[in-house]
This record gives structure tokens, C-alpha cells and sequence, in this order.
């Protein structure tokens, strides 16, 4: 092992938990995690709820003390950010910052993450024209709401409508505009998206669907409406949520394959056999047990980033260790606590669990007989269950579910895993 | 300053001077107490801040809310009578807390 030891490159979720984890394997070199943002670093998902409510600080978003990082000689650097990179066959090279720095490696590690997708319309330039990807958009963003008394938000996906929730909180006027069909249709069943529309819509924000917005329409340089249809709506911030673009340019430049991110292996280790590729930036293997095969995914989500930074951190130590676990996902939003076990993608059956309280809601997802997610509303103790099934490989039954009353603990105390045999047959 | 000490799963404690207004949850990460995970940042959503609270002390926190009750029946290690989520424990003027922190997370 040479002396310079790992560079991580990006440091957030997946760069933070890399540098923590291989510590923790007991990996002894040099390890710096690097980070273009002028920020230790921070936790992203308050951005869009907490921290824009002005229920937490700043200071409760960053995940470790100063003394933890010298504790484990890690050095963090800000406010560098790579452009470009030098390595050798063997995997050690040199990353370049735009400052002219440089920063030599043995093994390089990219955790650069994903950024905001611009929207490409007409006015999309003007001033007060937002996006929500890092501190510095929250802060920005926090900065001009006092003055806004209307919003519209563009997208209606996690963070459009955990933003429209808390800035309607705030007292906001709130339009939140979706192109699709029904919220969320990426991440959530058809009958989520209805119940998250239904609460939103009752508690005041005016939600549209089918929505394309034609231009944004502005006064001296400044937002001042948006145009969709025939219709102006007045806008004094409008914040767009249309989702990620995976940072690959690094990768590409190095000649790593990339494919809607940096195409990795099961252990996390990009197209030249060295590199690792961690996080929201890295396309892998669908790791979900039972999952159609052959098949890849790229997440946006803490637990991913968290559990693919143990696996680069274990590729890195030299063992081969896969992904573990069951993804999981949350979204508060407002008076809803979203949280999703599982990947509902590709499920040919859904049962609804209808609690009597209007505030609460949970569906549960199968293929064939194979439990596959669930999306629970407020519900944690079916959250927790159908994520123990999950883990442990073991189906409930669709039936059993469908009673709201039927606690799904007992179901899964009473429920058999596939390879557990079952004993009473 | 208030004081939190931490004993791990296999005995080894340790005692740190906590902020006001923190978590208990939050001084643990900061401070790198290995075995509080603590995956949603304290969102109330992953039940991985399990901690076993000092039977002493139990009584002088806040009660908890439902949603905290109900998540932890999801604990990685089962629920003891004093278990409770740490990130839903703040800190306090003159707070001395002991916890015990689970054998493992998730
Ligand atoms: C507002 C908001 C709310 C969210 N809410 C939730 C939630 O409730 N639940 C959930 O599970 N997930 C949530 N997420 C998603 C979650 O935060 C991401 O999945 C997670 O941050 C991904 O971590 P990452 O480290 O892979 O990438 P990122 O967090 O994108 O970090 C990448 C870092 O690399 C830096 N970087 C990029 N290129 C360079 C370069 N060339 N040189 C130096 N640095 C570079 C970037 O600036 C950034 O700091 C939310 C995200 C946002 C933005
Ligand atoms: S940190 Fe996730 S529930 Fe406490």
C-alpha cells in the first residue's frame, strides 16, 4: 500500500459513510475525502423539510464532529472541486482541482452524487427561478421566502412536495404543478399517489396534474408567473423539483463505462477493475433479492448510500462482500410520514390496508405470491413488518393483509421462509 | 454540561459532555459511538438509534409519542421495558443519562 491512500471524491451520504466504514475495516492509509461544496459535511434530506421549516440549524445537519475526523485521520477538505484526473493502470493517479491542487491517490473512490436537472423552458434563467440539490439552494431558498407569499413549485415528486409541505407550513401560497398523471409515479403505487394528492389537496395546496409548463414569465429580470396553458399563475419564488442528472463527467473522462450513472459491479468497483463508484452516481446490479435478473438500478436514497458505501469499503480491505438489506426509502411531507420497504417496481398485485384513520395508509406489493414493498403512510409498525419480511425472505399472505385489523407482526411471526422449511407440513 | 454515557453491547462505557438541545442520537454520531447507526438522521423513519435507557432515568424524560412507540416494535434487538429512540431525546440543562446501547442496529 503506498502512502497516499484514498481519495474520495464528493462528500456527502455515500463519501462520509465510505471513509467512516473503511476505517472501521480497518483500513490503515491515508484517507481524504473531498468535497467541492463550501460546507462540512451535511445531511440533504432536512433541506427540503426541517431545516426549511426553521425547525433545526444548520448546525444539526452535519454528520460528524472535527474531533471525530482527526479521531480517525480522516482529513476533509472543501470547497475543491475536481476537473480532472490522472490515474495509471494500477489505479493510483493524481485528481486535479479546478484551484490547481492537486491530490494524488493509491485507490480513487467517486461519490459525486447527482445534481438538479435544469428545466428548458422559456424564462428558466430568470431571477428567483430555484432548485433544491444542496445547502447553498437551501439557504438561498430560505433567504427569499420571508418575501414570497406565492410559490410554485414545478415537479411533484419527493422533494416538489415535501418543499410545496413545508412552504405551505410557512404560510405560503402553494401551486405545485406535475406533468404526469398522479405524484410520485416513479417511486410510489397508483393508489399513494392518490392518497398523498388527496391529503395535500385538503390541507390547502393546490396541486395540478397533467401540467407542462410553457414559460416562465418574468418582470425586470425577476420571476413573475408561470405560463402553462393558457393560464398565468402568479409566482414571486418558483422552485423546480424535476429530478437528478448522475454526475458522470469524471468518470467519463477516465473512460469508465457509464450507463444512467457509473456502471459498477456487486462490489461496487467501476469498468476498470479499480475504481470505486458508490452512491446516488453509481448504476448496479439490482441487489434486491429475488429481483428479475440481469437487471441494474441507479437509487437516490440514504439507505443506499449508506449500505453501497459498506460494500466499496469492503472491496477496498480486498473482501468481497455484496450488498445486504432491503432498500428503504422515507418522505415527510407535512402531517404524512412516507415510508417505503422494498422496490414496488414491476408488482402485479397490490393490497390496500385501509386503516379507519384518514391520516393513515398502506399497500402492500406482490409479484406472483412474492411480497416485493410496501408503501406505509404514517403506518411504521406495518413499515417495520413488511421490512423484517423482506430481509428474512418470507411472503405474507395477500389475503390475510387485506384486513386492516390483522396486526402484520402476528403475520409475520406466524409466516415460513421459503429455505426455512416448514415444519407443520 | 450535561452528560451522556454510552455502555456498549459488551460492557466498554463511555462518557460525553452533550450539547443543549441536541439528541442523545446525535451526540453519539458526532462522536462517533459505534453502535448508534441512526441511517435517517434522526427523521423518526429507521429506528436504528435504539438505545436502553437507565432504568433510573427512564422516568425522568418526556414520555414518548405514539409514532416512536410504534417504531420500536420494528428494533433490530427486541424492545426492552426502557428502550427508546435516541434521536427523540434531547439534551437537557443538568441531564446525567445513562444508556445501553443495543447488540446491533439493523
Ligand atoms: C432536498 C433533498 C431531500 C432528500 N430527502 C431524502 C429523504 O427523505 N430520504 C432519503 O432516503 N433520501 C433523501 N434525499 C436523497 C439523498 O440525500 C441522496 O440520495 C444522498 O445525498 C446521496 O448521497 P451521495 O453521497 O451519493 O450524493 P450527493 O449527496 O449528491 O453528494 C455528492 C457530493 O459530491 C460533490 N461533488 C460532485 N462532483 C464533484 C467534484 N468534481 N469535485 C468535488 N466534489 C464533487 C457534490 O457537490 C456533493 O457534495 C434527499 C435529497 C435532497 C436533495
Ligand atoms: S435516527 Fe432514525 S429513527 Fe432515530
Amino acid at each position: 500500500m503506498g502512502e497516499n491512500g484514498l481519495l474520495i471524491i464528493g462528500s456527502s451520504q455515500a463519501g462520509v459513510q465510505l471513509a467512516v466504514s473503511s476505517r472501521a475495516l480497518g483500513y490503515a492509509a491515508p484517507v481524504t475525502l473531498l468535497g467541492d461544496e463550501n460546507h462540512r459535511p451535511y445531511q440533504r434530506p432536512p433541506l427540503s423539510k426541517d431545516f426549511l421549516q426553521d425547525k433545526i440549524t444548520k448546525e444539526s445537519l452535519i454528520f460528524r464532529s472535527q474531533e471525530f475526523w482527526d479521531e480517525h485521520r480522516i482529513t476533509v477538505v472543501k470547497g475543491e472541486r475536481v476537473d480532472k484526473i490522472d490515474v495509471t493502470p494500477d489505479g493510483t493517479g493524481t485528481a486535479w482541482s479546478a484551484s490547481g491542487r492537486a491530490f494524488p491517490f493509491d485507490r480513487l473512490a467517486l461519490t459525486v452524487g447527482a445534481r438538479a436537472r435544469r428545466l428548458e423552458v422559456p424564462g428558466a434563467d430568470l431571477d428567483g427561478v430555484l432548485y433544491l440539490r444542496n445547502a447553498d439552494d437551501a439557504l438561498d431558498l430560505k433567504a427569499r421566502t420571508p418575501g414570497a407569499g406565492r410559490v410554485v413549485v414545478i415537479g411533484g415528486g419527493f422533494i416538489g412536495i415535501e418543499a410545496a409541505a413545508s412552504l405551505h407550513s410557512l404560510g405560503k401560497r402553494v401551486t405545485l404543478l406535475e406533468f404526469a398523471d398522479r405524484l410520485v409515479a416513479r417511486a410510489v403505487g397508483a393508489e399513494t399517489s392518490r392518497f398523498i394528492l388527496d391529503h395535500h389537496r385538503r390541507a390547502g395546496i393546490d396541486i395540478r396534474l397533467g401540467s407542462a409548463v410553457d414559460e416562465i414569465v418574468g418582470h425586470d429580470g425577476k420571476v413573475r408567473a408561470v405560463r402553462v396553458g393558457g393560464e398565468e399563475i402568479a409566482a414571486d419564488i418558483v422552485l423546480v423539483g424535476v429530478g437528478v442528472i448522475p454526475n458522470t463527467e469524471l468518470a467519463e473522462a477516465m473512460g469508465l463505462r457509464c450507463d444512467d450513472g457509473i456502471v459498477v459491479d456487486r462490489h461496487a468497483v467501476a469498468s476498470d477493475g479499480t475504481t470505486l463508484a458508490v452512491g446516488d452516481c453509481a448504476n448496479l446490479p439490482n441487489p434486491v433479492p429475488g429481483s428479475p435478473a440481469g437487471g441494474r438500478v441507479r437509487f437516490e436514497s440514504v439507505n443506499h448510500a449508506i449500505e453501497h458505501a459498506k460494500v466499496a469499503a469492503h472491496a477496498l480491505v480486498g473482501r468481497q462482500e455484496e450488498y445486504a438489506g432491503i432498500p428503504w426509502f422515507w418522505s415527510n411531507q407535512g402531517d404524512l410520514k412516507l415510508q417505503i420497504a422494498g422496490l414496488s417496481s414491476g408488482y402485479d398485485r397490490s393490497v390496500v390496508r385501509s386503516p379507519a384513520d384518514p391520516l393513515k395508509h398502506s399497500v402492500l406489493y406482490y409479484r406472483g405470491d412474492r411480497l416485493i414493498a410496501a408503501d406505509c403512510v404514517n403506518v411504521p409498525l406495518d413499515f417495520m413488518a413488511v421490512k423484517q419480511a423482506l430481509s428474512r425472505g418470507v411472503s405474507l399472505p395477500p389475503d390475510a393483509v387485506a384486513d386492516p385489523g390483522a396486526p402484520l407482526k402476528s403475520l409475520l411471526a406466524e409466516a415460513t421462509a421459503p429455505d426455512e422449511g416448514n415444519p407443520s407440513s | 454540561m450535561p452528560k451522556i454515557t454510552f455502555a456498549a453491547a459488551d460492557g466498554d462505557t463511555r462518557t460525553i459532555e452533550a450539547n443543549i438541545g441536541d439528541s442523545v442520537m446525535e451526540t453519539a454520531v458526532r462522536n462517533g459511538i459505534g453502535g448508534i447507526v441512526a441511517e435517517c438522521g434522526g427523521s423518526l423513519s429507521c429506528a436504528t438509534c435504539h438505545v436502553i435507557v437507565d432504568e433510573h432515568d427512564f422516568a425522568s424524560l418526556p414520555p414518548m409519542e405514539e409514532m416512536e412507540d410504534e417504531m420500536l416494535w420494528g428494533t433490530a434487538v427486541d424492545r426492552a421495558g426502557t428502550s427508546r429512540l435516541s434521536c427523540q431525546i434531547r439534551v437537557t440543562e443538568g441531564m446525567d443519562l445513562g444508556v445501553t446501547l443495543p447488540e446491533t442496529q439493523v
